[in-house]
């Protein structure tokens, strides 16, 4: 029973501002605040593992959300300006262009993560403090070459036709980018779960984050598990980073450092290591900001910090953490 | 008789920090035996335990099993050798259940595999019973009994066991006595153990271990009788 508390008191609240509007802006707003929580989980998934499980404060997570965003633009870039695969009303060509600026943020992000984990971060494994200096460097330097490859302005990314524009579904307006949004997030929510809990791979990672040292005289090389649990958590950044581009139609070199203190609270409101937590922390965050911003629009930014407080508050080791 | 050894450590050396532990340990275990390893408190005995697994990296000496030397190697590298290891202190996966704490330590998962499985559950019972609740919730001596049985769920021909009675009550002791007897049959065992009842009933072969250097080894039997030696050394 006690696992099934945080979630309906999430479930209260999400009812409670119904109170104060007609039905159909609540859905409209509740649409779009499960797509914006959606994009921050993608965001705050990679950074459970990295953060939660692994332990390691990566402040260079934001900077491989903005390389994943300017990695699939450029890619959506070139494919629009040579063949105008994303004004095309073709929905081929359309999805092709969405699936190689994916695969192509996964990438490049995965071999920044990779990097970052061989050269910078192995060395300081339990480390706050040098963890902290040393992945701030790498983010100023990764931040860096992005305005030296694409220049310091923002850039209007491509968004596939496709996706664009609304659906009218019984007078509610739904975005067709924020159903994408919510759909790859549970898409990839369902992904971690299976990979964690049922995979040989999933079992010797949680192991390995609980003991360390145990599960090396086990005979498993912990630090290939590591690197492979930074990569993926570098390419769920990319991926985050790439649906953001899309979800504002933009991108700048500066975008992933505003995410990161989002993603940060995420991760700690839901309970270090626990992705669970991180969904639900990441949609409690999103829709209180939708119904404040229409509510009281001046209240939206400090809403996400009020829940924190109130849930570190009640639970201090976040909704679904346990203490270590 | 030396190339007898189906582990040899040879005048090893390790620092903890600052500090000179280990200062010149050598121990030779004979295959199909069960070797303990004595000492007070603080004498090096798991020094010694984690200077072969590889967790710690000897400054000096040698450590070779079945001939090779194996201390330069990493703890996983050794551990795929066929060392099992059961810390003190269990090292049990709290969070994890009782079959995944069994399952991330088979490093294959063949028929065999399942055979030992198979007889380590009949000997110990309760981790049948527990199998699917989390080893954090288990009693002391079910956690020891749970570390146990991770090591022997791999063909490992060698086990190092460091304290398997510490903390437990002289019942469970019992039991873990018979347990591992019958286990005895099927791999070469280095025991660190300060309860001398157990270790005397268990152990073919002793090691003196004090401030960091090995001071004496041979039967155990030899040991039981002298008087001197056991006071001298073990306080008893």
């Amino acid at each position: 029973m006690k696992a099934r508390a945080p979630l309906a008191v999430a479930l209260a609240l999400l009812l409670l501002p119904l109170g104060f509007m007609d039905l159909r802006t609540y859905l409209t707003l509740t649409v779009a605040g499960l797509a914006m929580g959606m994009l921050i989980f993608l965001v705050a998934a990679g950074l459970t593992l990295i953060f939660g499980l692994m332990d390691v404060l990566n402040f260079a997570h934001g900077a491989l959300f903005s390389w994943g965003a300017y990695a699939g633009f450029a890619v959506a870039a070139l494919l629009n300006g040579r063949w105008g695969w994303a004004a095309s009303p073709s929905v081929a060509a359309n999805a092709l262009l969405l699936a190689a600026a994916i695969v192509v943020a996964m990438a490049v992000t995965v071999v920044l993560g990779v990097l970052l984990e061989r050269i910078i971060v192995r060395p300081v494994y339990g480390q706050h403090l040098f963890q902290i200096l040393i992945t701030l460097g790498a983010s100023i330097v990764l931040e860096e070459l992005i305005r030296i490859l694409w220049g310091p302005n923002d850039q209007v990314m491509p968004v596939p036709a496709t996706i664009q524009g609304s659906w009218d579904v019984a007078d509610v307006v739904v975005l067709r980018v924020p159903v994408v949004a919510i759909g790859l997030g549970l898409a990839i929510y369902a992904g971690m779960q299976l990979l964690l809990n049922r995979t040989r791979i999933g079992l010797i990672v949680r192991a390995g984050v609980e003991n360390g040292e145990m599960i090396q005289v086990m005979g498993h090389n912990i630090h290939r598990y590591f690197t492979g649990v930074f990569a993926a958590g570098s390419a769920l950044a990319g991926v985050g980073g790439l649906m953001w581009a899309i979800f504002s139609q933009s991108v700048r070199p500066g975008m992933g450092g505003e995410q990161l203190i989002f993603a940060f609270i995420v991760v700690i409101i839901g309970g270090l290591g626990s992705v669970t937590g991180s969904l639900v922390g990441a949609l409690m965050v999103g829709l209180s900001y939708n119904y404040v911003a229409y509510l009281v629009p001046k209240a939206a930014i400090g809403v996400t910090m009020a829940l924190m407080v109130i849930v570190l508050l009640l639970r201090p080791t976040g909704l679904y953490g346990t203490a270590k | 008789m030396a190339g007898a050894s189906l582990l040899e450590v040879d005048d090893l050396h390790t620092y903890i920090g600052q500090h000179h532990i280990l200062q010149g340990v050598s121990l030779r275990i004979r295959p199909d035996a069960v070797t303990v390893l004595l000492g007070r408190n603080g004498a090096g005995k798991t020094t010694t335990m984690r200077t072969i697994m590889g967790v710690l990296h000897p400054t000096r000496g040698a450590v070779r099993f079945d001939g090779r030397p194996i201390h330069h190697l990493p703890p996983y590298e050794i551990a795929r050798l066929g060392i099992g290891y059961v810390p003190e202190g269990q090292g049990i996966f709290g969070t994890l259940t009782v079959d995944e704490n069994l399952r991330v330590a088979a490093l294959a998962e063949d028929a065999p595999s399942g055979r030992r499985l198979e007889r380590i559950l009949d000997l110990f019972p309760d981790l049948d019973r527990f199998r699917h609740a989390r080893a954090g919730t288990l009693s002391g001596g079910q956690k020891q009994m749970l570390s146990i049985a991770r090591a022997f769920v791999n063909p490992n021909r060698l086990l190092l066991i460091d304290e398997p009675s510490k903390g437990l009550a002289p019942i469970i002791v019992e039991h873990l006595i018979d347990a591992l007897r019958a286990m005895k049959q099927h791999a070469t065992v280095l025991l660190v153990e300060q309860n001398f009842a157990m270790a005397s009933a268990l152990g073919d072969d002793f090691y003196l271990i004090d401030d960091g250097r090995t001071v004496r080894h041979g039967s155990m039997a030899s040991l039981a009788a002298d008087h001197e030696l056991k006071k001298k050394y073990l306080g008893i």
